[in-house]
């Protein structure tokens, strides 16, 4: 690591504020960002801890039916508080690294980063969630926008996430080997007014939506009705661990399988 | 009824204690009054000519002490190899100058190019930052037959081809085997790679060099299986200290396979630096340093071939193997596919003709070496798959197939040069067959298949050649070191023994099963007997852990010098009960007078000997103390018999592994409980090679897999409740101890079975797989499914053209 100051204020205000210094960067769980700073990759000149904002924890039913989940959440936390009203995103939270990452990591970080291998991108976009942050709300629909991209501006603070709980939803995911990231995996959420499916670990644009296996499930909520469907391979992540073929293949049979789950 | 002591007992690990409390003394856990710490700044490229190295701006800076580059090492050896393979034609290998810094050329990613000592490993790291290199990159070559063609970029421009030997083993047996090949009712063919993989072990490299100017002596801390060793090569070969003014201490090691064996450049430099500023010097590897810098393991590109007659009797086996060395000859790197790999191709099999052929070949990748088993699992692996094969091309049953040609009558002379003493392979597969419950397979197969799996059974034998090595024998093969193994006895006053043994425990557990050993010997409890070792000041020369060798070379000297000891005193006991010695009788703890009741106690006799009052002086010496060194005659060949049974997921090409099956014959048997943990290590690395770990790199020679994001270690998630078996017990003929060693088995025992049953899952779902190399990921079964195996071949294969994920 590269020296840097610490601040870690306790509201939203003091954090935006504290970020407004040159170089200032946002350190919420850390699971990415110190392994990054131990390899020398970044060199902040201060970290602005979010970990001592109380505003931006916890886990609740807003009146409106949708789940609002601090961005300084844990996983560990949505794991165990999210259950009983989003089973299929606790579910996810509890599949996320290992209990060391769980108890650190949070939602907000993970949004941010927007790993294009990371789990929670693929809740926030097949759930319709919004992003807020400290200045406005963003549709994950408009949120993510490639690969570490996002529709996050320079010092902005993913603050909360207000998912739409669906009816049913399930994620099914095919680890990594090394990492136990997904290599690929599918979240796939059935409303009263369709079904939304959203795939993580596959492309190189990050996440994205499966619209075709929307419209066919949507129709007829059942594995079948995903045969015969399939998604180009050429512009998916190919590397050690598969190549963009296989990795189409698999967002097909993971998709499958959630919806088998589910049906 | 099981013992509660001595050899054959279960006895707990007693260094486990400090282990698992945080109490265990690691080099790392070693800081000296007035440290310096040392960055190396590494090469980030494969391969460039190195024209000039910038210091300037670094040796300003903060904390800086001094920075060094190659010049410092003008007149200082370079990194010596300990092995001198002759090849076929006659001549020596090619061994081209390792220098402690890159020198004229960068030839690898990870290698030193200068150090930088300064007071904070921070400080050393920023300033490393701060030097300025003016590296002309140049084409790298990682892929071997690449590497061999003409043209190809030179690793080391005075060797065209990148060829370090040809070698062919046996060589006169050449025409007659091709012979046999012309002659055979049915040849099978199988081409295989036997993946790079990286060590690992938990507590990566340390070195701390230390220099005590009031007597001109240097100390180096390292993490070493083998301080003796490095004390004699580096002193020796690459410093030009001799070997009573240097002290090599490896204190507790936290794993070694191997990778600790080999002299490194940064034990040398600590040394060295430590020497030139007069102050302690210490490096710790990070794990990304690891990645780069231990040597890695494996790495082979093999063609072989089995003849049969019409009987299906094996007539005649060829290999043609192409190993990677890397950039460099790491210490032993030249034995492993020769004299480790070529003599065991016999296996388990009267197979009457056999030629290997090796070419090691230079590549820009770090230097290959031992690895658990070292050469020994890419025999068995080879030919363990080739069986199969056979057998499925024949429509014979694969267990059949080998049950016919086991070797059965012993000893055994094979056709590659070494004798097997003992083994019974009948017993061990029945064993295996027993415990596998074969019978009902089916039933689990169907069971699979009504939840949409495949599931395939695999089985394997193995044999090994531990207990290394006979050195005479060795050193006609190349050997520039001999093989024994030494220990001192030293009995106190009070009857407590201390054992200095040159063998060295990074995680074997030998302060346990040593102590059971000569506790058994005189009839006392294991407590009062200490095992000392890893310390140059304290141990007698020895070779250090490796090659399943410790307690049948290591051991054997113990016994040797516990035998030595009894044998005074039972002098001394005859003397105290004025009786002929030749009546005396050790059982118990006591010494007593055969056919009277006379008797003293242990504690009485080496009391006498440290107060001769009552004592004959006039016939030996005071003090109980005693060393043997032990060379043994022939190596011991532990051999076994495995089962793997998996299921695959045919629709992402996920294989688990349901059930697995070890009947081992180990010889007799110190520890059990130890030797049931080394089976299961071994179990955990073999099936990490055969299903996840893979070290690859690029083609412009950069390491792909350089950290667990990328490179897949099993974890207990990964692996099944093993049974493990060791009651097959046919002793060694020619050491005391009649152990065999224990320590690679489950390495080199268990790929091929994890393979073998993972292309047999596949048949019963109707795919005509051949092969899958290793390891047999998710990706390669899925496009070994659709594709075929050339298209499996292709997924994280070394050279392949693919990025590390961004």
């Amino acid at each position: 690591m590269y020296n840097f100051d610490v601040a870690k204020p306790t509201t939203i205000a003091d954090a935006v504020q504290a970020l407004k210094a040159e170089e200032a960067q946002p350190l919420s769980g850390g699971q990415t960002l110190i392994p990054t700073l131990k390899a020398r990759l970044a060199m902040p000149s201060t970290l602005v801890s979010l970990t001592g904002i109380d505003e931006m924890k916890g886990v609740c039913m807003a009146d409106d039916g949708r789940l609002c989940i601090g961005g300084g959440t844990t996983h560990a936390t949505v794991m165990r508080e999210a259950e009983a009203h989003y089973p299929g995103l606790a579910e996810l939270a509890a599949r996320i690294g290992d209990p060391a990452v769980r108890n650190r990591g949070t939602i907000g970080g993970s949004l941010a980063n927007n790993d294009p291998s990371a789990c929670y991108p693929a809740a926030a976009l097949a759930s319709g969630a919004t992003i807020v942050t400290d200045t406005r709300e963003i549709a994950a629909d408009d949120y993510f926008q490639g690969m570490f991209e996002t529709a996050l501006e320079e010092g902005e603070i993913v603050t909360e996430v207000k998912f739409p709980v669906p009816n049913a939803a399930r994620y099914e995911k095919m680890i990594q080997p090394a990492s136990r990231f997904p290599l690929v995996a599918s979240f796939v959420a059935r409303f009263d007014d369709g079904v939304r499916v959203a795939i993580t670990g596959a492309s190189n644009d990050g996440v994205f939506r499966w619209t075709e296996a929307e419209e066919a499930l949507s129709s007829n909520f059942s594995p079948d009705a995903l045969s015969g469907l399939s998604l180009d391979g050429s512009n998916m992540i190919s590397d050690l661990h598969g190549s963009g073929e296989y990795r189409a293949h698999l967002c097909a049979v993971m998709t499958k399988r959630a919806v088998a789950a589910i049906a | 009824m099981p013992k509660d002591g001595g050899i054959g007992a279960s006895s707990k690990r007693r260094e486990d204690i400090r282990f698992l409390t945080g109490n265990g003394k690691y080099t790392d856990d070693i800081n000296l009054r007035g440290q310096a710490y040392v960055f190396f700044l590494r090469s980030d490229i494969a391969h460039g000519t190195l024209n000039g190295v910038d210091t300037s701006a670094a040796e300003g800076m903060d904390g800086v002490v001094r920075i060094f580059t190659a010049k410092d090492f003008e007149g200082v050896g370079g990194m010596p190899c300990g092995w001198q393979v002759t090849d076929r034609h006659g001549q020596p290998m090619q061994e081209p100058p390792h220098p402690v810094l890159a020198s004229g050329k960068v030839r690898h990613v990870g290698e030193p190019i200068a150090a930088v000592v300064a007071e904070t490993y921070a400080q050393a790291r920023d300033a490393a930052e701060a030097i300025v290199l003016d590296i002309d990159e140049l084409p790298a070559v990682v892929d071997m037959k690449e590497a061999v063609k003409d043209g190809a970029p030179k690793v080391h421009d005075e060797l065209p081809g990148n060829l370090c030997y040809d070698w062919g083993f046996v060589e006169e047996n050449k025409e007659a085997v091709d012979q046999a090949f012309k002659d055979a009712a049915h040849v099978t063919t199988l081409e295989l790679v036997n993946n790079r993989l990286v060590a690992n072990p938990m507590e990566p490299r340390v070195a701390v060099g230390d220099y005590d100017k009031s007597g001109d002596e240097s100390t180096l801390y390292t993490t070493s299986q083998n301080p003796h060793v490095i004390r004699l090569l580096m002193g020796a070969f690459v410093l030009g200290i001799p070997e009573h003014k240097l002290r090599v201490v490896a204190p507790d090691v936290g794993g070694g396979f191997g990778t600790k064996i080999f002299h490194y450049q940064e034990e040398a430099f600590c040394t060295f630096a430590a020497r030139a500023l007069r102050r302690p010097v210490k490096w710790t590897s990070t794990r990304s340093e690891a990645f780069m810098s231990d040597a890695h393991g494996r790495d082979h590109v093999t063609k072989i071939e089995l003849a049969l007659d019409g009987d299906n009797n094996f007539t005649a086996i060829r290999t043609d193997t192409y190993a990677n060395m890397g950039a460099y000859l790491s210490t032993f790197a030249p034995s492993v596919p020769t004299w480790l790999h070529g003599t065991l191709m016999a296996g388990n099999y009267k197979t009457p003709l056999i030629y290997v052929n090796v070419k090691a070949v230079f590549t820009n990748t770090v230097p290959v070496d031992a690895y658990r088993g070292a050469g020994r699992p890419e025999a068995t692996y080879q030919l363990e798959r080739l069986v199969d094969k056979a057998a499925h091309e024949l429509g014979v049953d694969p267990v059949a197939l080998r049950r016919q040609n086991f070797i059965t009558e012993f000893p055994y002379a094979t056709p590659v040069a070494v004798e097997y003493d003992t083994g019974d392979y009948v017993a061990t597969m029945d064993k295996l067959e027993e415990m596998a419950d074969r019978a009902g397979f089916e039933a689990r197969r169907k069971d699979s298949e009504a939840r949409g799996k495949l599931r395939g059974y695999g089985v394997n034998c193995y044999i090994e050649a531990c207990g290394i090595a006979p050195s005479n024998l060795v050193g006609q093969l190349g050997a520039r070191a001999g093989l024994y193994e030494s220990a001192t006895v030293r009995v106190n006053a009070t009857g407590g023994l201390v054992v200095m043994t040159g063998s060295h425990s990074h995680g074997q557990g030998h302060e346990t099963s040593f102590a059971q050993v000569v506790a058994e010997m005189i009839g006392i409890d294991e407590n009062m007997v200490e095992i000392v070792h890893g310390d140059t000041a304290k141990t007698p020369m020895g070779m250090g852990t490796y090659g399943s060798r410790s307690i049948a070379v290591g051991g054997s000297a113990m016994v040797r010098a516990t035998e030595k000891i009894i044998n005074k005193a039972k002098k001394i006991a005859a003397h105290l009960m004025e009786a002929s010695e030749g009546d005396i009788e050790l059982k118990d703890g006591a010494f007593s007078v055969a056919g009277t009741d006379k008797s003293v106690a242990w504690g009485d006799v080496t009391l006498a000997a440290y107060v001769p009052h009552n004592y004959p002086l006039e016939d030996i010496e005071p003090g109980l103390e005693e060393t043997a060194f032990y060379d043994p005659a022939n190596f011991t060949y532990p051999s076994g018999a495995y089962a793997c049974e998996v299921e695959v997921d045919p629709e992402t090409g996920q294989v688990t592994i349901e059930n697995f099956w070890a009947a081992d014959d180990f010889g007799n048997v110190i520890n059990p409980m130890i030797v049931t943990g080394q089976v299961h290590g071994g179990l955990a690395q073999g099936i990490g090679q055969a299903l996840m770990e893979n070290c690859a790199y690029d083609s412009e020679g950069q390491l792909l897999s350089a950290s667990y994001m990328d490179y897949a270690m099993p974890r207990a998630s990964d692996l099944p409740m093993y049974a493990v078996d060791h009651s097959c017990q046919t002793p060694c003929t020619h050491n005391p101890l009649g152990v065999k060693g224990c320590g690679e088995a489950g390495a080199i025992g268990s790929p091929p079975s994890v393979v073998n049953a993972v292309i047999d899952a596949l048949r019963s779902g109707g795919h005509d797989v051949a092969h899958i190399d290793m390891p047999v990921s998710p990706a390669r079964v899925w496009a070994a499914m659709h594709g075929g195996d050339a298209a499996a071949a292709k997924v994280g294969a070394t050279g392949a053209n693919i990025k590390p994920q961004a």
